[in-house]
């Protein structure tokens, strides 16, 4: 365990040196600010707005600092040849793979937790008021959420030949998801025979990432979900990102690491 | 290259970009309609009624408070907006919007604790969430009256903002100056707001113009329209005590009304008092 959280700081010190936090911190605050900034026929308690555009920007911030880092890890190591030295050491490439999972996933965490506590004082500041177990829940389901879509990006890295086709193909798939996951029965429902049978059984098979956007939650002013609510679909992000890790694993144990 | 060739060739292209640049400016300016149009809308040309149609239906996603149909769901959105302060017969609206139906599967069922299954309507001046939206769409594309309409209605009578729905209504009538709704709705606040029946008088009367304007260019306004300005005319004689008048109004009203019994009684009871009244007290 000492070695997988070994390789996932080394990952956590990866996304502090590199630009991209910075510059996606920095839009969604200065976009956030803007439209904070904005006076509608001279109210100044117009709010939900802001809190649209701001989540908005920290999702997508937040998706694509998951996508970008976990899209570079291995073909990274394997570009430089410093995958062979690690894998000298006594690690095993199931420990390199969970190292580096964990260390995208802590890192997308601590952005999160960067952009969390922005917008709770932009919000703050002008509702006066901090409803920090309905923050908390949206924060909670959007990591675990990207925990599967990490998982997701490190298998893409395996099998994809560059990392950046690897990114937008995932980022398609994801945001596919997003839009028309949770409604792909209905449109199963209103196809014919075969092709109705197989947009349906896609709807079984895709993990349902819709189901961690909390955001009109959190916008509309409506309350709590059931923490039983979070608690399962936690258990699920978990399991798909299982999945997916073993699957990137069955990959990775017998591909050949030279270019 | 020596030097001064070089700072030659160089003002050389700044003069020919310069000239190209007086010769385009005009040009340009005839391309965005003489400056007059936003920059919104020179690039979006005609495509912008769909974005300003979309948030117009934004700001109805907040009345609602996010419990709103998407286009995957069995029922259409509302045709009419209950942004506008329409009133309902109790139980209609949530009938209406009772789109989801139950869940067709355990991942539906699942997945609606992550959706908003209530459904309110903004109140308590929570409904200044909307404007937002409206104001945006009515900057893409200012023909769409109702934004303005429906504006105007929760910064009065809600927001208590009249001089600013007032302006709003008058920016609306800039870009739409057919437009009888709006000139409704700006008596309807110099009437119930500012108590100013003059004003609210002459601006109901010029919508009338405009109502009956349209009719005869065959551009087939609304007839709920002509009811609602002829009905708030009416009412507005009759507590002048143009009873005469106010009787006129209502049997304009009752033209068109799907609902005309209850005008005919109206204009009974004012017929009555008309006839009782000692000659000399019927106003002018």
């Amino acid at each position: 365990m000492n070695t997988v959280f070994a390789l996932s700081g080394v990952v956590i010190k990866e996304l502090y040196r590199r630009k991209d936090f910075y510059v996606l911190f920095v839009l969604t605050a200065l976009i956030t600010l803007m439209v904070g900034s904005v006076r509608f026929f001279d109210d100044d308690k117009i709010i939900r707005i802001v809190k649209e555009a701001s989540l908005l920007l920290i999702w997508i911030s937040a998706l694509v600092i998951a996508v970008g880092t976990a899209a570079r890890q291995i073909p990274a190591e394997r570009e430089n040849r410093t995958i062979f030295p690690l894998l000298a050491k006594p690690v095993t490439r199931a420990q390199v793979l969970l190292g580096k999972f964990a260390g995208c996933w802590f890192a997308v965490g601590l952005t999160l937790v960067v952009f969390y506590l922005f917008f709770g004082v932009v919000i703050g500041s002008r509702e006066h008021h901090w409803p920090l177990a309905n923050y908390f829940q949206v924060m909670w389901l959007q990591w675990s959420m990207l925990g599967i879509v990490t998982a997701l990006v490190l298998f893409g890295s395996l099998v994809f030949a560059a990392p950046s086709s690897n990114s937008t193909i995932c980022l398609i798939l994801v945001i596919g998801i997003l839009l028309l996951g949770g409604y792909l029965n209905r449109v199963a429902a209103q196809q014919p025979g075969p092709l109705g049978a197989l947009i349906y059984g896609i709807y079984f098979v895709i993990p349902h990432l819709e189901w961690y956007d909390l955001r009109k939650f959190v916008q509309y002013d409506q309350g709590l979900v059931p923490w039983s609510y979070c608690l399962l679909a936690t258990l699920y992000a978990a399991l798909y990102a299982a999945l997916l890790l073993f699957a990137a694993w069955l990959v990775f144990r017998r591909k050949a690491l030279n270019l | 290259m020596k030097r001064l060739t070089s700072c030659l060739v160089l003002l050389l292209l700044f003069a020919a970009c310069f000239s190209v640049g007086t010769l385009l400016q005009p040009q340009a300016a005839a391309w965005s309609q003489h400056g007059q149009d936003s920059v919104v809308q020179v690039l979006l040309g005609d495509g912008r009624w769909l974005l300003a149609n979309h948030f117009f239906t934004k700001a109805d996603v907040y009345f609602h408070s996010g419990y709103y149909p998407t286009i995957f769901d069995r029922k259409n959105p509302h045709q009419e907006s209950h942004m506008a302060g329409h009133t309902h017969e109790a139980g209609d609206h949530d009938d209406e919007l009772d789109f989801m139906g139950p869940p067709r599967d355990w991942i539906e069922r699942f997945g609606r604790h992550a959706m908003i299954t209530k459904h309110t309507h903004l109140e308590n001046g929570q409904e200044r969430e909307i404007l937002p939206w409206l104001k945006i769409a009515a900057d893409i594309d200012p023909h769409i009256v109702e934004t303005y309409t429906v504006a105007a209605y929760w910064l009065a009578n809600q927001l208590h903002k009249v001089p600013e729905a007032e302006q709003f209504l008058r920016e609306g009538l800039r870009a739409n100056p057919d437009s009888y709704e709006i000139l409704f709705s700006l008596g309807r606040l110099y009437y119930e707001n500012d108590h100013d029946s003059v004003r609210a008088r002459n601006v109901w009367q010029l919508a009338l113009r405009r109502w009956k304007d349209q009719e005869a260019a065959g551009r087939n306004p609304e007839k709920f329209g002509l009811e609602e300005i002829s009905v708030n005319l009416a009412r507005l004689e009759e507590n002048e005590r143009h009873l005469a008048k106010a009787i006129q109004y209502f049997e304009q009203a009752k033209a068109v009304s799907p609902a005309p019994q209850n005008l005919a009684q109206q204009i009974e009871d004012l017929k009555r008092q008309l006839a009782s009244a000692p000659p000399g007290t019927q106003a002018p």
